[in-house]
């Protein structure tokens, strides 16, 4: 060997040397990776324990107190009567509408998601996926208000679906949908139709979007087994596509359901006059000041979601997660 | 008799990549048809094609006879054994078995029935209210398997189903898909890049290189008289000889391929041929010896139990009869 001519290199050290307080925390960290996790996890969980749990709990207990009808004052006391009173005509009726409305909110935008969060998740790369994710995501970035108001100007009776219904000869398949029972109305704008097709706007990246995730996990090899096997594409996507895009379409149909629940503006501004669970409370715990009847009001959606949860766990909408 | 799968000058390029190009190849029934190349060589396009996944861009495709050509995948009696199983992760190991009866309208009791009889086949009796994700890789392979079968395919598709196993599971399951075609009579295509699975398990092997098909015969054929040096490097570890090294070994001068274990080493006074040894190799079940001769350099594979040179030392070369097989192709 020849490496007796030159100097021996003088050893380098195993070890190095901390630089600074950066990697005597990370140091710290390998030590004890719970440490890590506890300070990443705790804001959130106290976030969720205390402002929103707590909230919830406080919500809850109000419920249960009553109203005095004389005084107006809130009495402290345990009891079941609020409750009572949500079924009376008048309140089930805004219960029941309300939930009509979020199903016929959710059925439609399942509907319409499904071809575009399908389109994006199976065909759309590069520049079109892009131009996907703005096109969903573009109506988020302006004000929800504005948005209502623009479509009460689109749905009004000198509004451009009018205007562009004349135009191509369709004033009577509008003028038809308007003559329908209960549904229809003097105008667009002020009908349930009209609440509907807002609802279904403002809600529906909502569903695309966690639609398109489930989607996207569902493998090529996947449809293709299945028409390796016989199946046609309809029984590809009633067997397969459909069952493992489930939890994705449960958690978006969450979203349109329970928003639709909860929303007190776009009935305000577009539709009838009658009033929606939203609205109920929020004029009951404002103008009324019947805070536990407005807390009854709010349990109902929430209820409403724990059964809906509940029906779709047991139909096995989540097996597939 | 009629073939049971037919390629008559079959492309298929994407954009301008040519994934498979003018392949022809003729697989009969009842055979157990390899399709061997390392990826990228279009030997899944191939397979893909046959399943109907892929449209060729010219050329024809015959199962048993008929053109194939406009019969979507749905419509092929053709099955496949996926990659990565593709099992269905929301149905039952019976469900995903019983998928194909499924789809064809057969009632619940008759599928069951079914299914739990593909199951006893690959040895999974009990494992049908399973869900594929309690199961093992070798497990999974089998419902695969199972899945694929129930249809009673015509010719059965294994795209590298092996490829996720361990060895000795691979091992077992090679002897397992052998004893399976022979007992059931399918015509099996099957895509590897593992040159040992094809030589073990084919009847007849496709060598696939660039979309084209370097060579097509029995693996003994394959083996010991590769067509060209693409064959002789890709199927196992052949010494492959340029024209001056094969003459001084008693060769025609030409591209000449030489398999190690043809070549035995001797004390240097014994042969004319002598070189000094410059690597030695345990491989188990021998040692591969690298000898340098002033020519070029050659591999050896010396049997357990003979004497093994050490680094340094000089031997001398005799080749077996017939070893040295002049390549039409190089």
């Amino acid at each position: 060997m020849s490496g007796a001519a030159t100097a021996p290199a003088p050893a380098r050290p195993a070890t190095l040397p901390d630089r600074g307080p950066g990697d005597r925390l990370s140091g710290l960290f390998w030590r004890r990776p719970r440490l890590l996790l506890i300070l990443l996890v705790a804001p959130p969980l106290l976030w969720l324990g205390v402002v929103y749990l707590g909230s919830l709990a406080a919500l809850l207990l109000q419920s249960f107190y009553s109203i005095d009808e004389f005084s107006g004052l809130i009495q402290r006391e345990f009891t079941l009567k609020t409750y009572a009173e949500l079924l009376r005509p008048a309140n089930l009726d805004i219960i029941l509408r309300t939930v009509a409305m979020a199903g016929a909110v959710t059925l439609a935008a399942a509907a319409i998601a499904f071809p575009i969060a399908y389109f994006a998740a199976r065909y759309a790369r590069g520049r079109w996926k892009a131009l996907f994710y703005l096109g969903v995501m573009l109506p988020l970035w302006s004000s929800y208000l504005v948005k209502v108001y623009a479509w009460k100007l689109i749905l009004a009776k000198e509004g451009i679906i009018t205007w562009a219904a004349e135009g191509v000869g369709a004033s009577a398949i509008l003028n038809a949908v308007l003559a329908l029972p209960v549904v229809g109305g003097n105008s667009l704008s002020t009908s349930y139709v009209g609440t509907w097709l807002v609802f279904l706007y403002v809600w529906l990246p909502y569903m695309i979007l966690p639609m398109q995730a489930s989607l996207e996990r569902v493998p090529v090899a996947m449809l293709e087994a299945s028409a390796d096997l016989g199946a046609s594409r309809g029984q590809t996507f009633r067997t397969v596509v459909l069952p493992l895009a489930m939890p994705g379409i449960i958690a978006g149909s969450i979203f349109t359901f329970s928003l639709t629940l909860g929303d007190y503006i776009i009935p305000q501004i577009v539709g009838t006059s009658a009033r929606f669970i939203g609205q109920a409370v929020y004029q009951l715990q404002g103008t009324a000041g019947n805070v536990p009847l407005a807390a009854a009001f709010a349990v109902v959606p929430i209820l409403i979601m724990l059964v809906y949860l509940g029906i779709a766990r047991r139909k096995g909408a989540f097996d597939a997660l | 008799m009629t073939a049971a799968v037919e390629f008559l000058k079959v492309s298929r390029h994407f954009g301008t990549v040519k994934a498979v190009e003018s392949v022809d190849l003729t697989v009969a029934e009842g055979e157990f048809f390899a399709m061997l190349g390392p990826s990228g060589s279009g030997k899944t396009t191939c397979l893909r094609l046959i399943s109907g996944f892929e449209k060729p861009t010219a050329g024809t495709i015959r199962i048993f006879g008929t053109n194939a050509g406009n019969v979507p995948p749905n419509r092929r009696n053709v099955n496949t054994v996926f990659q990565d199983y593709a099992l269905f992760p929301h149905m039952t190991v019976r469900e995903n078995v019983g998928y194909g009866p499924m789809v064809r309208g057969v009632d619940r009791r008759t599928r069951n029935a079914r299914a739990d009889e593909m199951l006893a086949l690959v040895k999974l009796e009990g494992y049908g209210d399973r869900k594929p994700s309690e199961l093992s890789g070798g497990q999974r392979q089998r419902v695969a398997l199972a899945r694929a079968l129930v249809n009673e395919p015509r010719v059965l598709l294994l795209d590298e189903p092996l490829g996720a196993l361990d060895l000795k599971l691979r091992e077992a399951m090679q002897e397992e898909l052998k004893a399976l075609q022979q007992r059931l009579g399918i015509t099996f295509v099957f895509v590897t890049h593992d040159q040992g699975e094809a030589l073990s398990m084919a009847d007849r092997i496709a060598v696939f290189s660039e979309g084209r098909i370097a060579q097509i015969g029995t693996p003994s054929e394959i083996y010991h008289k590769p067509r060209s040096r693409f064959v002789a490097d890709f199927v196992g570890s052949s010494n492959i000889l340029p024209p001056a090294v094969a003459k001084v070994l008693g060769g025609a001068e030409a591209w000449t391929s030489l398999r190690p274990e043809a070549v035995r080493l001797v004390p240097w006074d014994r042969s004319p041929i002598r070189g000094s040894v410059r690597d030695v190799r345990f491989l188990g079940a021998g040692n591969r010896v690298s000898v340098i001769l002033p020519q070029g350099e050659i591999a050896a594979l010396v049997p357990a139990g003979l004497p093994v040179p050490k680094q340094g030392d000089s031997v001398g070369i005799v080749l077996a009869p017939n070893a040295l097989h002049a390549m039409e192709d190089p």
